[in-house]
C-alpha cells in the first residue's frame, strides 16, 4: 500500500472510533470499554500514520474523490494529500494522541462512566478532525477540519462544564479563535475568486508560474494569517489560550501544546510559497510573532499556576514558530513545530503527574517533589532542557534554526526580542523546576485538604484527599507517554544535534532550507549561552537562594505588577466588547422601544380612541337599531330611485 | 277608486306602525306598531290581487295573517318572559347590547 492509503486509514480509523462511540449509546456510557476501543483506534491510527510516513518515496500522493461539482472540473474535492510535510505531521498527531488517550485513562479514572465516555468520544472526534486538517489536499477541506478542531477545543476545554471558570474558558477559546477564523474564511474564498481554485496543488502551479495576480494578495494572505493568529494563539488573539487550561490537563498536552494550536503555523507552512509573495506581511507576521514570545515570555515568569506557565510558554514557542515563517524560512518553523509538539505535550503530561500527585496547580503547594516521584521528575527536567534549547535535547536545533533563519532573514529586532525569549524560556522553565521539584517540601495545611479549591478538586481526579502517601509517581499508563516522549525528545535532540541538520525532511528540504541563510558561527554558542545564563538566574533565585525572588520581583516592579495583570489584555478586551455589547444593545434597545414599539403603540392608540368614539352609537335599544334600519332602508330606495331615472 | 288610492292607504298606515315601532317605550307597544306594519303590507297584497285579477295574493293574505297571529302570541309570550326576568317591558331599560 502507498503512502496515500496508509494516511487514509489513519484518517478514518479515529473517525470510525468516533461514530461508534457517538452511535452506540451503551458502549459510550460503559467508561472504561469506550476508552479501550478509542484508544485501540488510535494505536491502529498510530501505526497507519508510521506506515503512510516510512512508505513516502518523496513523490507527493493524493487520493482525491469530487464533493462539489462544478463546471469542467469540480469545485471542491475531499480527499488526502501525502507529502513530506503532511505524513511526519500526522505521525506528530497520531502518536501524541495515541499517548495522551492511554494517558487520560490513568488519569480520569475517577471520572464517571458516562463522562469518561463523553472524554474518548471527544478524543477520536478530535483526532480525526486534525488528521483531516494536517491532510487536506484543498482549503475548503482545511477550512472544515479548522472549524472541526476548533469545536473539539471547546467541548474538551469546557469537559467539566459544571464548573463556571472551565465553561466561561470554553466560550472565550471558541469566540477567540472564531474572530481569527472568519479572516480565514475571507482570505480563502477571495483567493478562489482571484484563482478560480481552493486545491494546494494548483495554486501552488499557478504561483509558480506566475499567474496568479499579485495586485490585493497582501489583503488575502494577511486575511490568512488572521486565522493563523487565532488559532495559534498571537498576539493580539492569544488570551483564549492560557484560560484553557480549565480543561483536564491531558486535553492541554493534546490541543493547546502539540497539535491543535500549532495548525496556524501549520497552515503558513503549507502556504509558504503563497506568503513568499507578500513580503510584507511577511513581516508583519515575523514582528508579531517575535513581539508575542516576548509578551508571554514575560507572562510566564510571573504565573504561580504550573499549566499557566506552560500556556504560556506555548504562546511564546509559537511565536518563534511564527517569526522562521515571517523570516521566510517556514521549515524550520515546522521543524519547531515537530520538536515542541514532543516535549510540550511531555511537559505537560508531566505537570499532569505533579498535578495528579499534589492536588493542586500551584506551584507554592509543590517542593521537594525529585525525591518522592524521580521519574517524574526526570521527564519533566528532559523536557524543561529541550525547551531550554539545550545540546543533545529535542529544542535545541530547532531553535537554532530559527535564530538562524531570523538573523539571515536580517530581522535584527525580532532576532534581539527572540534572544530575549530564549534567555526568559530557561529561566522560568527552570524557575518551575526549581520550585515544584527541589527544596523544601510546601507545608501543607491538613485541615485545608478536604475543603479543597474547585480546581484541586475537577483536576486532581485520581487524588484522594490524602497527601503524603500520594505524592509518589504515577501508575504505569501514565508513565508510560511520559518514558516515550521523553526518549523521543531525547534521540530527536541527539540526532540532530550529531547531524546538524534537520531529519525528517529529504535531504533536498534539508539543503534548501540550509541555503536560504547561512547561520553566522556565533549563533551557537550565542544562543546556548543565554539558556544557561537564565537557568543560572533561576538556579541562583529560586535553588540556592543566593538572589532572593523578592529583590528580583522589585527590580523590575513595574512590569512585574503589569504582568500579573496580564498586561491589561484580557481587561481590554473585556472592555472593549463590554462597551461594544452594550452601545450596540442600547442601539437596538432604542429601535426597539421607540420604532418598532411606536408604530404598534400609535396603531393601537388610534385604534382605541376610534373605538371609544364610535361606541356611543351603540346605545343597546332595539328601537335606536331599527330606527337606523328604516332610514338606512329609506336612503337606499331614494338612492335606487334616483339612479334608476 | 283606483290602486293608487289603496296603496296610499297602506303606506299610511305602514308608517303609523313604523312610527310606533321607533317611538313606544312600552314593548306591547312596539309589537302593536309591528302588527300595523304586517296589516299594511296585507293591504297591499289584497290591493295588487284585486287589481291584478290574480287570486294568488288574496291566498297569500290569509297565510299571511295566519302567521301574524302566531307571531303576535310569540311576541306575547317573550314581553311576560321578558317582565319575569327583568321586572321592566320599558324598552329603554333593555339595553344590555350597550357598547
Amino acid at each position: 500500500m502507498g503512502s496515500d492509503h496508509l494516511t487514509l486509514i489513519a484518517l478514518l480509523t479515529p473517525a470510525a472510533a468516533f461514530l461508534v462511540l457517538a452511535i452506540v449509546a451503551p458502549l459510550r456510557r460503559a467508561g472504561r470499554p469506550a476508552a479501550y476501543f478509542s484508544i485501540l483506534g488510535a494505536a491502529g491510527s498510530l501505526a497507519a500514520a508510521v506506515g503512510g510516513w516510512r512508505a513516502y518515496d518523496g513523490a507527493v500522493m493524493r487520493l482525491a474523490w469530487e464533493w462539489l461539482p462544478g463546471q469542467g472540473k469540480p469545485l471542491a474535492t475531499i480527499g488526502v494529500l501525502a507529502d513530506e510535510t503532511s505524513t511526519i505531521m500526522l505521525v506528530l498527531v497520531a502518536l501524541v494522541a495515541f499517548l495522551v488517550q492511554l494517558y487520560s485513562l490513568s488519569y480520569l479514572s475517577e471520572e464517571p462512566p458516562p463522562g469518561l465516555g463523553r472524554y474518548y468520544t471527544y478524543q477520536s472526534l478530535f483526532a480525526f478532525s486534525m488528521m483531516g486538517l494536517v491532510l487536506a489536499p484543498n482549503l475548503l477541506q482545511l477550512f472544515i477540519c479548522w472549524e472541526l478542531v476548533g469545536l473539539c477545543s471547546y467541548l474538551l476545554i469546557g469537559f467539566w462544564y459544571q464548573k463556571p471558570e472551565a465553561a466561561r474558558a470554553a466560550v472565550k477559546a471558541f469566540w477567540t479563535t472564531k474572530a481569527g477564523d472568519v479572516g480565514l474564511l475571507i482570505g480563502i474564498v477571495m483567493l478562489w475568486n482571484v484563482s478560480g481554485t481552493f486545491d494546494l496543488g494548483e495554486l501552488r502551479m499557478m504561483v509558480s508560474s506566475n499567474q496568479l495576480p499579485l495586485a490585493g494578495l497582501s489583503i488575502i494572505t494577511f486575511c490568512i494569517y488572521l486565522g493563523a493568529m487565532g488559532k495559534s494563539a498571537q498576539f493580539p488573539l492569544h488570551v483564549w489560550l492560557p484560560d484553557a487550561m480549565e480543561g483536564p490537563t491531558p486535553v492541554s498536552a493534546l490541543i493547546h501544546a502539540a497539535t491543535m494550536v500549532t495548525a496556524g503555523v501549520y497552515l503558513l507552512h503549507r502556504t509558504a510559497w503563497l506568503f513568499a509573495l507578500t513580503p510584507d506581511v511577511l513581516l508583519i507576521v515575523a514582528w508579531i510573532g517575535a513581539f508575542t514570545a516576548l509578551l508571554a515570555a514575560v507572562l510566564a515568569c510571573v504565573q504561580d499556576d504550573i499549566k499557566r506557565v506552560l500556556a504560556y510558554s506555548t504562546v511564546s514557542q509559537l511565536g518563534y514558530m511564527m517569526t522562521a515563517i515571517g523570516a521566510g524560512v517556514s521549515v524550520a518553523g515546522f521543524f519547531h513545530l515537530l520538536t515542541h509538539g514532543l516535549f510540550k505535550a511531555l511537559l505537560f503530561l508531566g505537570a499532569g503527574a505533579v498535578i495528579h500527585a499534589v492536588g493542586s496547580n500551584d506551584l507554592s503547594r509543590m517542593g521537594g517533589l525529585a525525591r518522592r516521584m524521580p521519574q517524574t521528575a526526570i521527564v519533566f527536567v528532559v523536557g524543561t532542557l529541550s525547551l531550554a534549547g539545550i545540546p543533545f535535547f529535542g529544542g535545541f536545533l530547532s531553535k537554532e534554526e530559527i535564530l538562524g533563519s531570523v538573523w539571515g532573514g536580517g530581522l535584527v529586532g525580532p532576532f534581539a526580542l527572540l534572544m530575549l525569549v530564549a534567555f526568559l524560556t530557561a529561566f522560568y522553565m527552570f524557575r518551575v523546576v526549581f520550585l515544584a521539584f527541589f527544596g523544601a517540601p510546601a507545608v501543607r495545611p491538613a485541615v485545608a485538604v478536604t475543603g479543597f479549591s474547585p480546581i484541586a478538586h475537577y483536576d486532581a481526579a485520581g487524588h484522594h484527599g490524602d497527601h503524603g502517601s500520594h505524592e509518589h509517581d504515577p501508575p504505569a499508563p501514565m508513565l508510560l507517554p511520559l518514558w516515550i516522549l521523553a526518549v523521543l525528545s531525547v534521540g530527536v535532540g541527539i540526532y540532530s544535534t550529531a547531524a546538524g541538520r534537520i531529519l525528517f525532511f529529504g535531504p533536498a528540504a534539508a539543503e534548501a532550507g540550509a541555503a536560504e541563510h547561512a547561520a553566522p558561527g556565533w549563533l551557537t554558542p550565542a544562543a546556548v549561552g543565554v539558556a544557561i545564563a537564565g537557568i543560572a538566574l533561576a538556579w541562583l533565585t529560586y535553588y540556592t537562594r543566593t538572589i532572593s525572588a523578592s529583590s528580583l520581583a522589585s527590580l523590575f516592579g513595574p512590569i512585574r505588577t503589569a504582568a500579573l495583570r496580564k498586561f491589561w489584555i484580557d481587561d481590554l478586551f473585556e472592555g472593549v466588547v463590554a462597551a461594544a455589547t452594550l452601545a450596540f444593545s442600547s442601539l437596538i434597545g432604542w429601535i426597539d422601544r421607540y420604532l418598532v414599539d411606536g408604530v404598534l403603540n400609535v396603531v393601537s392608540a388610534w385604534t382605541v380612541t376610534t373605538g371609544d368614539e364610535m361606541r356611543s352609537i351603540q346605545t343597546g335599544r332595539v328601537q335606536d337599531y331599527l330606527y337606523g334600519l328604516a332610514v338606512g332602508l329609506l336612503l337606499l330606495l331614494v338612492w335606487v330611485r334616483w339612479s334608476l331615472m | 277608486m283606483g290602486l293608487q288610492a289603496y296603496l296610499t292607504l297602506a303606506a299610511i298606515v305602514f308608517g303609523i306602525g313604523l312610527f310606533g315601532v321607533v317611538t313606544r317605550r312600552n314593548t306591547i307597544g312596539i309589537l302593536l306598531g309591528i302588527e300595523l306594519m304586517m296589516n299594511a303590507v296585507n293591504i297591499n297584497l289584497v290591493a295588487f290581487a284585486r287589481f291584478s285579477g290574480s287570486d294568488v295574493g288574496m291566498i297569500f293574505t290569509v297565510f299571511a295573517i295566519c302567521i301574524t297571529v302566531a307571531e303576535a302570541a310569540m311576541g306575547l309570550a317573550i314581553v311576560i318572559l321578558l317582565f319575569r326576568i327583568r321586572r321592566t317591558v320599558m324598552a329603554d331599560h333593555l339595553d344590555l347590547l350597550k357598547g
